[in-house]
């Protein structure tokens, strides 16, 4: 235990952190500014499609929360009619247990990641708020199709240090996705 | 003659004698305290920003234009925090120790000379002053430790306590080496003496003051009263609100009263060319405090019985050895040639630093329990 | 002549900057050298092992996930590897270099955090851990691309993994990879030499080379005591044996030789990584597997090596959908053990960068 070096180690160090102060910032400005997020992304929401879904509930079997609720009886053509389906998104670990296994692709993966709230009933999601919307875009998570169609993923990887400046790309601003449903 | 005195000649030819004695007072403890309190400001930014670059991020940057009204914002975010006493602790105290620490602080500019003749009082003991209210505040934050009633802040207390005992001794001793070669106790005279700034005259005594600084401001490497990863927040733990505006105003302040003392007595204070004068103490002040962000920015902190035989060990020695061989350069080698005295001091530090490297360790093992 | 003081007792956390998570140690410190510690786990208690039996085997792994959070495709890697075993499934050779790709990319995440953790509870002020996030956030990045989340990855599946590679993930990972040996370098031109991080952690905290092996310790702290025992070259699992590394041992078992180890372990994951990238075949990437998979009644034993060590599960199919007893072997719950031996007599700051040594995750030691 001596100061075996002389110094030089911290001096070293003391470079390093030197040549940082010239590096540009990694920061992302949040609300401002946005990365886009992966073509896979499992965001805190569901997309539920019901002119696809049969009312199976295969979904609902394959949660590990249980956390799908489905009510359904049988309709006129012998189909099952959904009357009820709620998901209730606090008790959800967007797994995508039940997106996987939805043998009919009627359930999505949202693409946001910004649904807080101010309830925890909000949270709960009825029939009508899991559609499809301008603010509930389904992501590509288990649904090559709808994965195609989304831009390509900011990487840091790609950031390119050289060159100086923030060379992420980003999600345009727009007003229309800032705030929940 | 300083500015205050004349201005005080001044008024005494028109007001009576009272008054023209407590006026520039007053005047000079409002300019002082104002450029202590906008520094600290200034100083708080700077160092959040620059901590940011060091780290590869933006650092605040939201309110204003580029941020520098974060500090302001902070200001008034913790001044309308609760305030809490902690119910076991000593009420008094608890009270009382935010002052004891932010005053004795403020007290050092007080013979901080910002230009010539601008010094609020040139006392012949200038540098004496400095070192006996500085160590004041140790006071304060070992009655805040105390009074706190916690056990975080009653380690951080007794640290503090032996912290600052230890390092005050190879701080004297490092000032006596500029003393002796100034001849007087004055700060205006010590600035006036450096046609070479001392930290070429006596490297050595630079470096040990530094250190010693950093720890009596409780900087890394020397946080140890800080040391958030062991006890959380230290002395001011238990405070809140503007009890602890008082103490984070008060680091802030030792940092530029330091900053302030360092660029006066080892980097000539404000003496420089083309620029005005203040503009140059303020920019050996901002690169001072630039330095001591950035060992802050990229050090681990020692442990406390290293620490203290960093003191002991390497620091008091070494002191003792430079003033001694100051004191024989002053009285052997020609005052007209004091470029000699910089190459043999510069190699006498360096071989200083190799040898004590070599010969001691810092810090014990694992004790016996 | 000595003064008599009184030791007290000194409650770190569970709420303290340096305990990652919510972990309490009850230190009983006589000034500040600890005389005695005595750790209080639980908070983050949530019945993993109870839950899991009442769920199907599938339904699992996304609880898997929630046991070491920094290192999820690990635990995720270390059950169904069980269940595999159990249930005797074959998986398809894309999917096994898939799996350890993934693995060694979560193995340099969970370590970059713990060197960078480590440091800050040396007291580095964020410095280290902003760089190494860099480092951790490029990985998350890739991590997003393949499995859409960056924390709980729920990518392994039994007979595979769930999804098979964006094509853009070869490139990106191969720009990384070339990179981050520099990183490396990096992290020791700041650290490795500096004067501070020696004194304070060279010979501190020592576990003995006896002792790490008698409490069962395994990892990084193992390897550090000088027992080179990695169970990726020990007891093969997936296709480990197919790639050429080492397995960094440190001497003294100190501090700084945990951390030596890691940054080591580092280097030698890039290496499988430029070597898995390359061979990787064309194929399936998931066996065909009943979505309620039924294992024969039967027990198993499964054990990967986990950034931060052996990492079991142990599982008794009755033969129905869900396990019959699930039982986590938690690598760090098992290295705290050695704590105490580790800290008596030492002060209070080497209790805290002892701990933080260790590397622990609380998700993992509560469960
Ligand atoms: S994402 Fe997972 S937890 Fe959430 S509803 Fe689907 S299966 Fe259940
Ligand atoms: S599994 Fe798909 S089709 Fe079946 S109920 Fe769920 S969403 Fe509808």
């Amino acid at each position: 235990m001596k100061f075996e070096r002389y110094g030089i180690g911290i001096a070293k160090g003391m470079a390093l952190t030197f040549k940082h102060l010239f590096r540009p910032p990694i920061t992302v400005q949040y609300p401002e500014e946005k990365l886009v997020v992966s073509r896979r992304i499992r965001g805190n929401e569901l997309v539920w499609y019901p002119d696809r879904c049969t009312g199976c509930a295969t979904c609902a079997k394959s949660c590990p929360q249980g956390n799908i609720e489905i009510v359904t009886h049988v309709g006129d053509e012998n189909n099952y009619v959904v009357d009820k389906f709620e998901v209730d998104t606090g008790r959800c670990m967007f797994c995508g247990l039940c997106v996987e296994s939805c043998p009919y692709e009627a359930l999505a993966m949202g693409l946001s990641y910004e649904r807080a709230q101010y309830r925890r009933g909000q949270l709960v999601l009825s029939k009508e708020e899991l559609r499809l919307s301008d603010v509930r875009q389904p992501s590509g998570y288990a649904r090559p199709k709808i994965e195609a169609t989304l831009p390509e993923q900011s990487l840091l990887v790609n950031w390119d240090r050289e060159k100086g400046g923030q060379k992420l790309s980003l999600v345009p601003l727009s007003k229309k996705r800032g705030r929940g449903v | 003659m300083t500015l205050l005195e004349q201005f005080q000649l001044w008024l005494a030819t028109m007001w009576p004698e009272w008054a023209a004695y407590v006026t520039p007072a007053i005047v000079g403890v409002v300019i002082v305290i104002a450029f202590a309190l906008c520094m600290v400001i200034v100083f708080i930014y700077f160092e959040r920003r620059l901590l940011g670059r060091f780290q590869i991020r933006l650092g605040p940057n939201r309110l204003g234009p580029e941020g520098i009204f974060q500090p302001i914002a902070t200001a008034v975010k913790v001044l309308l925090k609760e305030d809490i006493v902690p119910a076991k602790g000593d009420k008094w105290l608890h009270w009382l120790a935010p002052l004891v620490v932010f005053v004795p602080v403020l007290m050092i500019f007080a013979v901080v000379p910002f230009w010539e003749g601008a010094i609020f009082i040139d006392l012949n003991v200038g540098i004496v002053y400095v070192v006996a209210i500085s160590s004041v505040s140790a006071v304060g934050i070992y009655m805040a430790g105390w009074a706190s009633n916690n056990k975080y802040a009653l380690i951080s207390a007794l640290r503090m306590v032996a912290q600052v005992v230890s390092y005050e001794l190879p701080v004297i001793l490092s000032i006596l080496g500029v003393v002796l070669m100034v001849g007087s106790l004055s700060m205006s005279q010590i600035v006036a003496a450096q046609t070479i700034p001392f930290i070429l005259l006596q490297p050595l005594g630079f470096i040990i003051f530094f250190l010693g600084a950093v720890a009596e401001m409780n900087r890394s490497p020397f946080d140890l009263l800080e040391a958030d990863s062991e006890i959380v927040a230290g002395f001011h733990t238990e405070y809140s609100g503007m009890k602890f505006a008082m103490f984070y105003l008060g680091e802030y302040c030792h940092a530029l009263a330091y900053s302030c003392i360092i660029a006066t007595l080892f980097l000539g204070g404000w003496r420089g060319p083309l620029l005005p004068p203040f503009l140059w103490l303020l920019i050996k002040v901002v690169a001072v405090f630039f330095v001591i962000v950035w060992i802050r920015a990229t050090l681990p902190r020692l442990r406390v019985d290293q620490l203290m035989s960093f003191a002991w060990k390497c620091l008091l020695p070494m002191a003792v050895i430079n003033l001694f061989v100051v004191a024989a350069e002053v009285l052997w080698l020609p005052e007209s040639l004091p470029w000699i005295m910089v190459v043999v001091n510069f190699a006498f530090a360096g071989a200083l630093i190799l040898l004590w490297s070599k010969l001691f360790t810092l810090g014990g093992g694992r004790v016996e329990v | 002549m000595a003064i008599k003081t009184e030791p007290f007792i000194l409650n770190i956390g569970p709420q303290h900057p340096s305990t990652h998570g919510v972990f309490r140690l009850r230190a009983t410190l006589d000034g500040e050298v600890v005389v005695d510690v005595e750790p209080v786990i639980g908070y983050l208690h949530r019945g993993i092992e109870k839950l899991a039996e009442g769920r199907t085997y599938t339904q699992n792994i996304p609880f898997t996930d929630r046991l070491d959070y920094l290192a999820s495709i690990t635990n995720n890697l270390a059950y169904v590897l069980a269940v595999e075993k159990l249930a005797e499934v074959k998986v398809p050779e894309r999917a096994e270099y898939l799996r350890v790709i993934t693995a060694e990319m979560m193995r340099i995440a969970s370590h970059l955090m713990a060197v960078g953790f480590f440091l800050n509870d040396l007291g580095a002020m964020m410095t280290p851990v902003l760089y190494m996030w860099r480092e951790r956030e490029k990985l998350l990045d890739l991590f997003e691309m393949v499995c859409g989340q960056r924390l709980t990855y729920n990518y392994m599946r039994i007979g595979g993994v769930s999804h098979d590679i964006p094509e853009e993930f070869l490139p990106a990972l191969k720009r990384f990879v070339a990179e981050m040996p520099g990183f490396i370098d990096e992290y020791d031109q700041l650290l490795a030499g500096n004067e501070i991080l020696l004194v304070r952690s060279k010979g501190v905290g020592v576990l003995p080379e006896e002792l790490a092996i008698n409490s069962a310790a395994s990892g990084p702290v193992l390897r550090a005591s000088g027992v080179k025992w990695d169970i990726r070259r020990a007891d093969p699992y997936s296709i480990y044996d197919r790639f050429d590394f080492d397995i960094p041992v440190g001497s003294a078992g100190d501090c700084y030789d945990r951390y030596w180890v890691r940054v080591q372990e580092m280097r030698q994951s890039v290496r499988i990584l430029e070597q898995a990238i390359p061979q990787l075949p064309e194929g399936e990437v998931c066996a065909e597997v009943p979505r309620l998979l039924r294992p024969p009644v039967g027990e198993v034993y499964g054990h990967i090596e986990a950034p931060k060590g052996e990492l079991g599960f142990y599982l008794v199919s009755d033969n129905s959908i869900a396990p019959y007893r699930f039982r986590i072997r938690p690598p760090t719950l098992i290295n705290l053990t050695a704590l105490k031996d580790m800290v008596i007599g030492w002060k209070v700051a080497d209790l805290i960068i002892t701990f933080g040594s260790i590397d622990v995750c609380l998700g993992e030691i509560d469960r």
